[in-house]
């Protein structure tokens, strides 16, 4: 499990490499120099240079992702050109907020996702399964941040149950959690069911029958645990979509986040901001595919063995 | 016409057939908006901002007095076109990486197969967002963002495909003939492997259209005054508490176009009965 552990670690480096390397990269293919948007309109070319110099824009291009990237592991991003601090400081401040909500969508869509699916497959074909299925397939078709205004419209502004935006307290995070995990639960409980539908047409279900174990514990117990490797699998790989949700949909509640962050740099070209966020973004979601490859290792001790 | 077989035998059915009269109202709004818009789509009427919609503005109007019914038939050109001719390029790179990886094998399938992956396993947002930051707004950065967003799925669908299909009797018979490998390839190998692969390019055209319509409502997209379904709803928030129908009828129609792209792909998968081939890759 170690040696399986190590060796899936490693595999990360070459795609961090090149996750650094598109993201470094981003703001030398920005048409016109960098500096330009650094530089008032009419400084003089000293000035300019003087800042290249500064910047370290003058270095051959290897050199500069060099001294990039090492910065980059001390924790160093640059300083942020609107918002003045260092990008740090600010991916710091908006971090947590992030993984508030984007964790508490996961439980969220996890726990309602599985059940959901697993109803649906213990009631397979009937009219409950088909509605239920008919409306999750519903409900994945609209874009997240519409749903996210129309949760807005609702329960903020005609209901009042909840605030319109901001982050002050719990109720704040009610809404922007539903508004991800909908998306989320449709995912979950498809792959369930049919995960499920899968498991159950297996021989060891045939010989539980034989057995004379009950139905529901077949189910809960025996098939349902079968499931959950896909399940997981989908859900490490879903991580990223998820923070990708979190994205559109702290822009639409106006809470503070990376998502919020990287919108905000993006419409204001502040670029090491905006390098810094999809750094973040990047390794998350590549901590998510690791995750739920140890996990599904951890479940599957076939998997261990499999891995090239 | 042996191709429009499985397309009329899908919208024979229950599914089908609503979606593909949906699909086919969509399109036909899309190619005649300027005769059918009571309004020119930039048409501003600052008196009449803001209006809940009535017999005149069926839909409403925006902040700026312009028609919203208007602004959605010309949205549907924008939103419609990006989306269809960024998929269609999306499925032709695909196919071309997905294709010379399984024929070619070795070195080849590695490299291709890696950058495919590189995009695979990230987000299509989180590239559109990579790509707008490096091209800047606007609708032919959504395109790119699509193409590239899409690709790693067809590629690795089309390679599964060529894989499978490789070691047919026939195509080492046009080997035998003296058929070159560009020709095997191009003309043989791909054209069978295809059907699988169109079918994949339309089901996902309907997240083209919803990547769109996110980009788009984040400003990023169609700018001002183009009327993409996301550009429309974008200058909506601000007035969401006024005027909540600028918001609520891009949302509805997208929901609509999408869900009829979806339930007609799916009644095109059991038609062409490919359902195991699409799991494939």
């Amino acid at each position: 499990m170690i040696s399986y552990f190590a060796r899936r670690l490693l595999l990360l480096i070459p795609v961090f490499l090149g996750l650094s390397v598109v993201i470094f990269m981003i703001i030398h293919l920005v048409p016109g120099d960098p500096i330009d948007h650094i530089l008032q309109i009419g400084s003089s070319p000293e000035r300019k240079a003087a800042l290249m110099a500064k910047y370290g824009f003058d270095q051959p291009l290897l050199v500069q992702y060099g001294i990039w990237l090492g910065k980059l592991v001390q924790g160093d991003l640059g300083d942020a050109i609107i918002l003045k601090q260092p990008v740090s400081t600010l991916i710091a401040q908006n971090l947590p907020y992030s993984l508030a909500l984007g964790s508490a969508a996961l439980v969220f869509s996890t726990v309602i996702g599985v059940t959901i699916g697993a109803l649906a497959a213990m009631a397979k074909d009937s009219f409950f399964d088909r509605a239920l299925m008919g409306i999750i397939l519903a409900g994945s078709t609209v874009p997240s941040f519409w749903l996210g205004l129309m949760m807005i419209l609702i329960f903020a502004v005609e209901l009042g149950w909840f605030p319109v935006s901001g982050a002050k307290n719990w109720q704040a995070m009610v809404l922007p959690v539903l508004t991800i995990g909908l998306g989320g639960i449709a995912l979950v409980a498809r792959v369930t069911r049919v995960a499920m539908l899968d498991a159950a047409r297996q021989d060891f279900v045939l010989m539980l029958h034989a057995k004379g174990v009950s139905r529901r514990e077949i189910y809960l117990r025996h098939i349902l645990r079968h499931a959950m490797l896909p399940v997981v699998t989908l859900l490490g790989l879903k991580i990223g979509w998820i923070l990708g949700g979190a994205v559109t949909i702290e822009f639409v509640f106006a809470r503070p986040g990376l998502g919020s962050l990287l919108i905000t740099s993006l419409n204001q070209r502040d670029y090491p901001v905006v390098q810094g966020c999809l750094l973040m973004l990047g390794i998350a979601v590549m901590l998510g595919t690791l995750l739920a490859d140890i996990v599904q290792a951890a479940m599957d001790p076939r998997i261990r063995d499999r891995v090239s | 016409m042996r191709a429009l077989a499985p397309l009329l035998k899908a919208a024979r059915t229950l599914r089908g057939g609503p979606a593909a009269l949906v699909l086919l109202a969509l399109v036909f709004c899309a190619i005649f908006a300027p005769l059918l818009a009571p309004f020119p789509y930039d048409a501003m009427h600052l008196p009449s901002a803001n209006m809940e919609p009535d017999a005149k503005h069926w839909m409403g109007t925006d902040e700026f007095g312009r028609d919203l019914f208007s602004r959605i038939l010309y949205g549907a050109r924008i939103s419609l076109g990006v989306a269809v001719s960024s998929m269609a390029a999306s499925v032709l790179i695909g196919v071309i990486i997905g294709g010379l990886a399984g024929y070619f094998g070795g070195w080849v399938d590695r490299t291709l197969m890696a950058i495919s992956d590189m995009t695979w396993s990230f987000p299509e947002i989180l590239i559109a967002l990579v790509l707008i930051a490096i091209i800047g707004p606007g609708l032919g950065s959504t395109a790119v963002a699509i193409t590239v967003g899409y690709f790693a799925q067809f590629a690795r669908l089309t390679r599964a495909q060529i894989i499978a299909l490789k070691g047919e009797t026939y195509i080492e018979a046009a080997r035998n003939l003296g058929a070159s490998d560009a020709a095997i390839l191009f003309r043989h190998l791909i054209p069978n492997a295809m059907t699988p692969v169109l079918v994949a390019g339309m089901l996902a055209t309907g997240d083209a259209i919803i990547l769109e319509a996110t980009l788009g409502f984040f400003g990023l997209g169609a700018q001002p005054p183009l009327p993409s379904w996301g550009a429309i709803m974008s200058s909506g928030t601000a007035q969401i508490f006024i005027a909540p129908w600028v918001i609520l009828y891009p949302g509805l129609v997208i929901a609509v176009a999408v869900v009829s792209i979806n339930l007609f792909g799916d009644a095109l998968i059991d038609a062409l009965d490919i359902r195991g081939k699409l799991r494939e890759g």
